[in-house]
């Protein structure tokens, strides 16, 4: 079969368990077509060799009745992966080999899933084009030199590019919807407290999910079934009933009440991202939903809020990054000098200005302007969903304002950069559950997504309507294999 | 309680025409006696191999998560009853960042805002009577670990068993006025934890440690004057020199009318002095903020109810009771019950001693032969090498006349090699106490006899030769003559 890497998850799983497939054939195929994949930059470290190994074994005493039967996944670097180099996009922890696994990779291991590699990410998670990262830019299969968002780029871009069939990201104000949005993928981003953040490289604590991305709404469901666990290692795991969400997916959103909330009707957005919602909300309509209009007043502070919250846990959570216990060290003269040269040559531009703006407000005369404040604002949002979700049952948004960009274009202006989240973040902030699939396409051919955005512990709602819109949208992605010779 | 009997016992600086007040206030780090760490489940013991008790977590790993230890909470909660304060049902921990080598997360998790426990008070028994001190609160924290700045002209060695490990910082308000009551006051809350079993309190192994805050006022003065902090202190001994020393420091200041600065130093103990360590201006900026790894930390009324109910006897009850129930001192009760083990011991040798006890004598022979064989041996009461059980068999064998005081003494003695029965002892050497008047009015008779001049001289009015012949019948009876009868038998004879 030489379509192997197009097939979805959904498919190689049935064409496992029908023997059609071996795992090793599936892993070859991945593994072939990552290997003539070098240009998009999507791998920081491969784990080629031992994935053939591990499928080998797999077809030698195969367990059908996993959920991932030898399927092979690559995922995030983010995750800290057992004997497999985890260096979060930095040169800190460049040579950083952990000796446990994350509770969520270790769930998609236990399914049958087998590792194929590292994918390229932001530096810590910080960045919405993978341009942060010390491994490079991750090119978008979409177009050349067009960025593959951020900041699970190298997700993103090995799902749309069928280097893995499915992948493990993180979104901590859109590290997931944001890249899907960007190449044409479904990216899902649990409730928080739904998947366990042990042995994830934190970036801001409180915000921080792991999620699936798929080329598909049904796979994104399985993904999400497995990695999904309540985990006493994690005290912010939240042990509610999960559901078998692939299984207990449906079409059927009769009656569903959709909320469009006015304040996502920003300044400057481009038309086409206001037809392509308009079209979202057409598509809910045939589906046999009804869309009520909402308010959530209080959007335009989210992002402002973000950018106090994220980067105040972030200064205090990559202080352990300082050369003594693991990692980069730079020579010194002494303590001091050490830990400044480690962290000035170790931590790029971005993660450190980050760390300098989450410094600043937590300072002492600051803290209660900047950061006590911010949770206040960020309890209100909180309440805006609250006040919605009365009268709805989910809201409709569209994922990002603009499509993907080119690499470069934005590196300069950050604040630019920052405003990619606006649609993301309030989600985060908030702890709900939001999915983006893709919906349509832009003038210059890229893709556009919609995000559905649930309430807590909703994922099955609007995995729901998503899978319904999917059927509607027929989304085609347009992948022409630009980067292989 | 006891009298308020308010004596001189002010403890004031003098200088020319001025008297100073000396305010101080203790933030006490008590270790919380637990086997594993408060965040962790790392190990706790002393004295490992460096580095061999520390997990993933407490070497901050990246993606290493906390996740609070039940136990450790519940140790606060019961020391925070002990201290008859206030527990909050709701508290949060907070990170304490600042970069040092021996903190691996690079913040210490701390609780600053809302501490597990609130308001509560120790009570002092002074030797002019009870003084009540302020708890300020109690929280919960981790330790760092330990930086080893001596095995290497190069290099510092970072040891990290400690890191994670419970602590609970316990804040008095500045009540307390002289060295003796900060002896006190630590003594006092060392037992109050040892009793709930909350510390060990053991100073040299650093389970207990204090930083010192030292004013001074003139005296009368209701304003606090400017405080120092004297750091990490870790004997009595030493926080009562660090104290005077600072305080005469800060009083010489003031007399040459300069300025007490308002800065953290450190006690010197080899030179016996304090020394500055960093002023207020240099102060780190530890950017508190609430631990999002951690939800706030909720107890319910049940789970409080449930530790009240189970706070064993603490020293200020028992002593109430050796006081009711056993007719003790004050003096006497305060003793006894100052260490946990030391009452045991005792309320021990009382079950021991049966239905006709002599209390008295059983607290004379702990706090007299006992404390000074523990003294002269070193050993902890828990070590003695006299059991409770035996020691009350001796205090029931003087009580009933089977020996005498001085012969207990003896035996006492011979019960130290191997906890001997005295009952045994007493048999085979055959110490058994003479107590048949007719032999003991034999040997009188016989002894005036010998000795009529004597006696006439006693007759005669020398009555201090009384005790030769109370010595001469003793000596010919091997010391094993009833002291009473003999009194008795010779003051009749000898009329």
């Amino acid at each position: 079969m030489s379509d192997i890497t197009k097939q979805s998850l959904t498919e190689l799983v049935e064409n496992i368990k029908n023997k059609k497939l071996s795992s090793t054939d599936v892993t070859k195929a991945f593994i072939e077509r990552s290997e003539k994949s070098k240009e998009l930059n999507a791998y920081i470290t491969e784990d080629f060799t031992s994935a053939l190994d591990k499928a080998k074994k797999f077809d030698q005493k195969p367990n059908l009745d996993l959920k991932l039967p030898g399927i092979p996944i690559a995922v995030k670097d983010l995750f800290c992966t057992k004997d497999v180099k985890t260096t979060a996009g930095s040169k800190i922890l460049n040579n950083f080999v952990p000796t446990y696994e994350s509770t969520v990779t270790e769930n998609i291991w236990k399914d049958g899933a087998i590792l194929l590699g590292k994918l390229n990410c932001d530096e810590f998670a910080m960045g919405s084009s993978n341009e942060t990262s010390f491994f490079g830019n991750v090119q978008n299969p979409i177009d050349k030199n067009l960025v593959p968002g951020g900041s699970s780029g190298g997700s993103a871009s090995a799902v749309a590019g069928q280097l893995t069939p499915v992948t493990i990201g993180t979104d901590t104000g859109g590290s997931i919807r944001q890249p899907a949005s960007f190449t044409g993928t479904v990216g899902l981003k649990p409730t928080y407290g739904s998947c366990s953040r042990y042995g994830i490289v934190a970036f801001a604590s409180s915000l921080d999910q792991a999620g699936p991305m798929a080329q598909n709404v049904k796979d994104c469901a399985l993904l999400q079934e497995v990695i999904s666990t309540y985990d006493s290692k994690d005290s912010t795991s939240i042990d509610f009933k999960r559901n078998q969400y692939s299984k207990e997916l449906t079409n059927n959103i009769k009656g569903k009440k959709i909320g469009i909330p006015n304040e996502y009707r920003v300044d400057g957005m481009p038309k086409e991202i206001e037809d392509l919602w308009q079209k979202g909300i057409q598509y809910v309509k045939d589906c046999g939903a009804e869309t009520i209009d909402i308010s959530l007043p209080h959007t335009s502070y989210a992002l402002p809020t973000y950018y106090i919250v994220a980067p105040a846990e972030a200064s205090s959570n990559l202080a352990r990054y300082d050369g003594v216990k693991y990692g980069f060290r730079a020579k010194g003269e002494n303590l001091i000098d050490m830990y400044e040269k480690t962290r000035s040559e170790g931590f790029g531009a971005e993660v450190q200005r980050r760390i300098m703006i989450g410094t600043y407000v937590l300072s002492s005369g600051y803290y209660d302007a900047y950061y006590l404040k911010a949770q206040k604002v960020r309890n209100l949002i909180k309440n805006d969903f609250d006040e919605a979700y009365k009268k709805v049952d989910a809201i409709l948004t569209p994922s990002t304002p603009s499509s993907a960009f080119k690499i470069g274009e934005k590196t300069n202006d950050p604040v630019s950069m920052y405003l990619n989240d606006i649609f993301t973040v309030p989600v985060n902030l908030a702890g709900l559950p939001g999915i983006s699939i893709p919906a349509g396409h832009d003038s210059k051919g890229y893709p556009l997504g919609l995000q559905i955005i649930g309430k807590a512990f909703d994922e099955q709602n609007i995995l729901n309507i998503a899978f319904a819109m999917e059927e509607k949208i027929n989304f085609k992605n347009k992948i022409t294999d630009w980067w292989i010779k | 309680m006891d009298k308020v009997s308010k004596k001189n016992l002010e403890y004031l600086i003098n200088r020319k025409d001025n008297q100073y007040e000396v305010v101080i206030g203790l933030e006490v780090h008590a270790q919380v006696l637990s086997d594993s760490k408060l965040f962790s489940t790392s190990a706790t013991k002393f004295g490992a191999e460096p580095n061999t008790q520390v997990s993933l977590v407490d070497a901050a790993f990246p993606g290493m998560l906390p996740v609070i230890n039940e136990f450790c909470v519940k140790q606060a909660i019961k020391t925070g009853i002990g201290l008859n304060a206030k527990i909050n049902k709701r508290s949060v921990f907070d990170r304490k960042n600042y970069f040092y080598a021996d903190l691996p997360q690079g913040y210490q998790i701390s609780q600053f805002k809302d501490p597990i426990v609130g308001e509560g008070k120790i009570i002092l028994d002074m030797p002019d009577g009870q003084k009540e001190v302020g708890i300020e609160r109690l929280h919960l924290e981790q330790d760092a670990g330990k930086s080893i700045h001596d095995l290497d002209p190069q290099n510092t060695f970072v040891d990290l068993n400690r890191s994670g490990v419970a602590l609970m910082e316990i804040v008095s308000k500045p009540d307390l006025r002289s060295p003796d009551e900060v002896s006190a006051y630590i003594k006092k809350l060392r037992s109050i934890m040892r009793y709930l079993g909350t510390c060990d309190g053991n100073m040299q192994e650093g389970s207990l440690r204090a930083d010192v805050n030292v004013s001074v006022r003139a005296k009368g003065s209701k304003e606090f004057g400017t405080r120092c902090e004297i750091k990490n202190v870790n004997s009595i001994k030493f926080m009562q020199m660090a104290i005077e020393y600072e305080a005469n420091r800060q009083v010489d200041l003031i007399e040459e009318g300069k300025s007490i600065d308002q800065e953290t130093r450190l006690f010197d103990t080899k030179k016996n002095e304090t020394r500055s360590m960093r002023s207020k201006e240099d102060a780190h900026d530890y950017r508190y903020f609430p631990d999002p790894d951690l939800l706030p930390l909720e107890v319910s009324d049940e789970f409080i109810n449930e530790l009240k109910n189970n706070i064993p006897e603490l020293p200020d009850d028992k002593k109430k009771r050796f006081i009711d129930e056993f007719k003790l001192s004050p003096y006497e009760a305060t003793i006894l019950v100052s260490d946990i083990d030391t009452a045991k011991y005792f309320e021990e040798v009382v079950a021991k001693m049966g239905k006709n006890k002599d209390m008295k004598l059983a607290v004379n022979w702990i706090t007299g032969e006992l404390f000074a064989v523990l003294n002269d041996k070193n050993l902890e009461i828990s070590q003695s090498p006299v059991s409770a059980k035996n020691l009350a068999i001796l205090v029931n064998l003087i009580k009933n006349g089977t020996i005498s005081g001085k012969i207990a003494k003896t035996v006492f003695e011979l019960m130290l090699d191997g906890d001997k029965d005295p009952q045994k002892i007493v048999e085979e050497k055959g110490l058994k106490q003479q107590s048949d008047p007719k032999a003991i009015e034999a040997l009188i008779d016989k002894i005036i006899n010998d000795n009529r001049e004597k006696a006439i001289e006693y007759k005669q009015g020398k009555e201090k030769l009384f005790g030769f012949f109370v010595g001469q019948a003793m000596k010919a009876s091997g010391g094993k003559a009833n002291p009473q009868l003999i009194n008795e038998i010779l003051k009749k004879k000898l009329q």
